[in-house]
């Protein structure tokens, strides 16, 4: 096939041909090697279906690993920084992991789907690393990306428009919770997470039932005003809520080429990640030297003077430079202009003041602006539903 | 229980230096090892009806004067036999002698002996400097503390007053090979192929792969520590085990024989101690492994108790062996044509030149027997009659090459065996016809067979390939060098640690060293 009747060398989920008739900007992105809408309609629209409505995310494109055998929970434990004994039987947990010199490589989430058997998804492709990890472990280790379609569905009326589709008393499972169901005779699994910081659920269902999948869940949620969300939306969803994103935030070790460039999770606000009481994990003795000799950068939450998005923007103090916004949004909801940044220790203090460096063009006219901001503890969108069991009904 | 300061694993010659030290030192120090006999590959065992052989090491060349004083192996019973010639066996029956710096035979060249001169000179010199780093902790790069500057810093200035053109040398030759080196400098096929066996010997290298400069300086090293070409230890190198273990125990050192170390038990971030076959458990500060890297961390502690780039970098590390042993017992002395009954006592090898050397390692990469060897080879009873009933004689060869992994296994594989045996007795029969006649046992030994034998992963001289990746401040593998790594309280002694291995002793009496340095002990 030549590369023009191939259209796109990018691959595609298996949501494709639903996708593509919704994406009506025709707005394509690239996620890790697949083509994915940045937005499908309006982004604003898509934004606001997720915080009152109901949003969808082909999520596809995530990287998911099967781990299973007797050893599966030592081998994650090991891998990953937090406890991953804490995380029971159908239950999911977030988890970052470490090189041996504590330089982040990934976050992601770790699904214990039964004993002995655990799905994790990464955002990086993760086949050596987990190979090499796996040495003096029995567990077997199988990249399961391609053989499962996921689709992320958030917002208030998610519980209810799954509810209709055939997941009845899904509003019983609590947050971060597993539940499976039966679609058209095949198992749906239904997991409460989600990159939005609101009540919200993930579902993976094999591939040979996207369609009907999607299909479905349009359906049933046209009246509930379901809309289909692109990365750009879920980008200003996951700053309001907090999240922080691989390769956007901080470098992976993996890709890192320039020294001093990667983070380790201390600097990266994820110290509640890490648990210095397990014996071993990797990173574990470069991250107890850090923690003791002190760490180089802090990362913190942001707010903003004004509505200009800090994007890229340098952060000063007293003139000097001592950071960078690695994400940055106006957030509606919030109602707040919010920004990521890594500022240079020992600044970054919650009430620290700083300005942010912020470049914008209005008709060829570049203008900069000095923008006051403040670290402030978030996230600022916390909304009582992301956590309510029963999930609130609509 | 008791707790030890230490518990060293494996009582070869470096787990018994280390231990003396240590002890000398004033610490309470056990040394375990699964053998029945002391001495780790410097051993000797009965061969056949009355005889004795050195059935791993045969030749010392390596050995540090300083420490033989410090721990007075001689009157442990250390005897080292005379310093030995070379000589390099030719077909034609007119074979090159080397003594030192001077040549002989084989119709040598002027320019030749003088090259050869001005050749060990400045190797000489390299291995001079090359020794400062081997007395020491190979320092830091990065990271580098002040003993480590001091260290660089003594270096760098021995490398300036080598002097420009030496400087220069040392820079260049350190990591290309031997082949092009020899043919910068000599004419003579016999002469190159000669210097080249002692920069391939235990190495899974030939002549034509880099690296092999810096093993030579490495052998060379052995000259700077007080050695004169190679001699054998008097009883056999068992011996040396022997006046090593007597000598730990004078110092205190406890010594358990016969139990192997099943596991490092490892509590937190630390060790606590070792398991012992019989169920026992011991506990120490330190536990002081001479078993090579691959084995102690994968074996002993385990791949789940390190950090999972530490495992990788065990997973990576070189440990294949190109060395296997021939071992004869015989009704008589050989003849080898052209050399007098009398210097059948010195080294004799067989290595026409090196080429035939590189398409001896050729097959041994596929897992293919070669059907060219090259010979290290000693006739030890001649100068200690005490290895062989009366009039009788033993003959041990160190041989290249001998793939580590046959392609058709060598596991139960007699007829693999049979062919290297019959293959190898061939080769000598064209240097000492009749030899067959004579034998009365016979056994080779392959590099799996080390392994089984001695416990050293690949069978591996050195406890890993000594390769510059794999050396000096790289050794064994980043992240556990300076005897040291992630996991507090365990200690590596052995061959597999800077710097390298051979009867050396440096790598036990530096671990020990940094030990009693670091002040962890009680
Ligand atoms: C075939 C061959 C020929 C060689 N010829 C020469 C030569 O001629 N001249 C020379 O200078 N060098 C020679 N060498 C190299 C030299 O023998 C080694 O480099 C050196 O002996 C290594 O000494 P070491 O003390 O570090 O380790 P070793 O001598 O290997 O001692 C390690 C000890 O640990 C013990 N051990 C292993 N596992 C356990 C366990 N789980 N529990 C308890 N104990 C354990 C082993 O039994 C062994 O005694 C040769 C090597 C080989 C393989």
């Amino acid at each position: 096939m030549s590369a023009a009747e191939r259209k796109t060398m990018l691959l595609t989920t298996p949501f494709h041909s639903r996708v593509e008739q919704y994406c009506e900007l025709n707005d394509w992105g690239l996620w890790q090697g697949y083509t994915t809408p940045n937005s499908y309609f309006d982004m604003e629209l898509e934004y606001f279906a997720i915080r009152s409505t109901a949003g969808v995310l082909d999520l596809s494109p995530m990287n998911k690993y099967r781990i299973l055998g007797p050893d599966a929970e030592a081998f994650l434990n090991r891998l990953v920084t937090r406890d991953v004994t804490k995380i029971g039987v159908d239950r999911v947990g977030y988890a970052v992991w470490c090189n041996d010199g504590g330089e982040l490589m990934d976050d992601g989430t770790i699904f214990h789907l039964a004993e002995d058997d655990y799905r994790l998804c990464s955002y990086m492709r993760a086949d050596d690393w987990l190979e090499w990890n796996a040495s003096g472990f029995d567990v077997t280790i199988n990249n399961e990306s391609d053989d499962i379609a996921a689709l992320a569905v958030q917002g208030p009326v998610s519980c209810t428009i799954l509810t209709l589709i055939g997941c009845e008393g899904l509003n019983e499972l609590k947050p971060f919770g597993i539940a499976r169901f039966d679609f058209e005779g095949v198992e749906m699994m239904v997991s409460r997470t989600g990159f939005t910081g609101d009540l919200g659920y993930e579902v993976w269902i094999d591939p040979s039932k996207a369609n009907a999948l999607w299909d479905q869940l349009f359906d049933k949620g046209r009246d509930y005003l379901i809309k289909p969300i692109g990365s750009h939306a879920l980008h200003v969803a996951r700053i309001e809520a907090g999240f922080l994103q691989a390769n956007v935030d901080f470098v992976p070790a993996e890709i890192a080429v320039r020294p001093g460039r990667t983070r380790t999770p201390l600097e990266m606000g994820l110290d509640w990640q890490v648990d210095f009481n397990k014996s071993l994990f990797n990173g574990r003795a470069a991250l107890v030297k850090q923690r003791e000799e002190g760490l180089r950068y802090r990362f913190v939450l942001l707010d903003v003077e004004g509505n200009k998005p800090a994007e890229h923007s340098f952060i000063y103090k007293n003139g000097k430079q001592i950071g960078i916004v690695t994400s940055a949004a106006w957030c509606p909801t919030a109602k707040s202009n919010l920004a990521f940044a890594q500022v240079e220790m020992p600044h970054g203090a919650v009430g620290d003041e700083f300005v942010a460096e912020i470049y914008y063009q209005r008709e060829l006219q570049w203008t900069r602006l000095m923008a006051p901001c403040k670290v402030i503890d978030g996230p600022l969108f916390n909304p009582p539903r992301k956590r309510q069991t029963p999930a609130p009904a609509h | 229980m008791t707790k030890y300061d230490a518990i060293v694993i494996g009582a070869g010659h470096n787990g018994l230096i280390s231990s003396s030290y240590l002890a000398k030192a004033g610490k309470r120090v056990l040394v375990v090892d699964a053998l029945n006999q002391a001495g780790g590959c410097a051993s000797t065992k009965a061969f056949a009806n009355g005889f004795h052989i050195s059935d791993c090491a045969q030749w010392v060349h390596q050995l540090d004067e300083k420490i033989v004083k410090e721990l007075s192996l001689e009157m442990h019973g250390l005897r080292l036999g005379e310093a030995k010639r070379t000589i390099a066996l030719q077909s034609s029956g007119d074979h090159l002698i080397v003594d030192g710096d001077s040549l002989s035979g084989a119709g040598i060249s002027a320019a030749d002996k003088k090259a050869y001169k001005a050749f060990r000179r400045q190797m000489q010199v390299f291995a001079k400097l090359m020794l400062k780093l081997y007395r020491t902790r190979a320092p830091k790069m990065v990271d580098a503390d002040w003993g480590d500057r001091m260290t660089l810093l003594s270096l760098g200035l021995g490398l300036k007053m080598m002097g420009r053109r030496n400087m220069r040398d040392m820079m260049r030759l350190v990591l290309i090979n031997i082949y092009d080196v020899m043919n910068e400098h000599f004419e003579h096929d016999g002469l190159k192929a000669a210097i080249a066996l002692d920069a391939i010997t235990g190495t899974n290298m030939g002549p034509r792969s880099p690296n092999t400069v810096f093993t030579y300086i490495h052998r060379m090293v052995g000259e700077a520590l007080g050695n004169r070409g190679v001699s054998q230890v008097m009883g056999g190198m068992g011996s040396l085990g022997g006046a090593l273990l007597s000598s730990a125990k004078t110092q205190g050192v406890e010594v358990r024989l016969g139990e192997a170390v099943t596991r490092i038990i490892k509590t937190g971030d630390r060790v606590m101690g070792v398991e012992l076959s019989s169920g026992d458990t011991l506990e120490a500060i330190a536990v002081v492994s001479s078993v090579d890297p691959t084995r102690t961390y994968r074996d002993l502690l385990g791949y789940r108790n390190i950090e999972a780039g530490q495992a990788r970098r065990v997973e990576q590390y070189r440990t294949r062996s190109g060395t296997g042993k021939l071992h004869l017992a015989l009704s008589g002395l050989p003849s080898f044509v052209g050399v007098s009954p009398d210097d059948h006592s010195q080294r004799l090898i067989i290595a026409p030149c090196m080429d035939a050397m590189e398409a001896g390692l050729n097959p041994i990469k596929y897992g293919e027997l070669t059907s060219q060897h090259v010979f290290d080879i000693s006739i030890p009873s001649i100068e200690d009659p005490t290895l062989a009933p009366a009039g009788q004689h033993v003959l041990t060869a160190l041989v290249h090459y001998v793939p580590h992994e046959l392609k058709t296994g060598w596991d139960n594989n007699e007829s693999a065996r049979e062919q290297l045996l019959q293959s190898l007795l061939a080769q000598l029969e064209v240097y000492a016809p009749g030899i067959r006649e004579l034998i009365i046992a016979s056994e080779v030994r392959v590099p799996e067979d080390f392994e089984a034998s001695h416990g050293v992963t690949g069978g591996n001289w050195h406890h890993g390939e000594l390769s510059i990746d794999q050396a000096l401040m790289m050794r064994p593998f980043p992240g556990s060098t300076q005897y040291t790594g992630s996991v507090v309280g365990l200690y590596l002694c052995g061959a597999g640690s800077h710097p390298g291995g051979s009867l050396m002793g440096l790598a036990g009496k530096n671990a020990a060293e940094e030990i009693l340095k670091q002040g962890v002990l009680s």
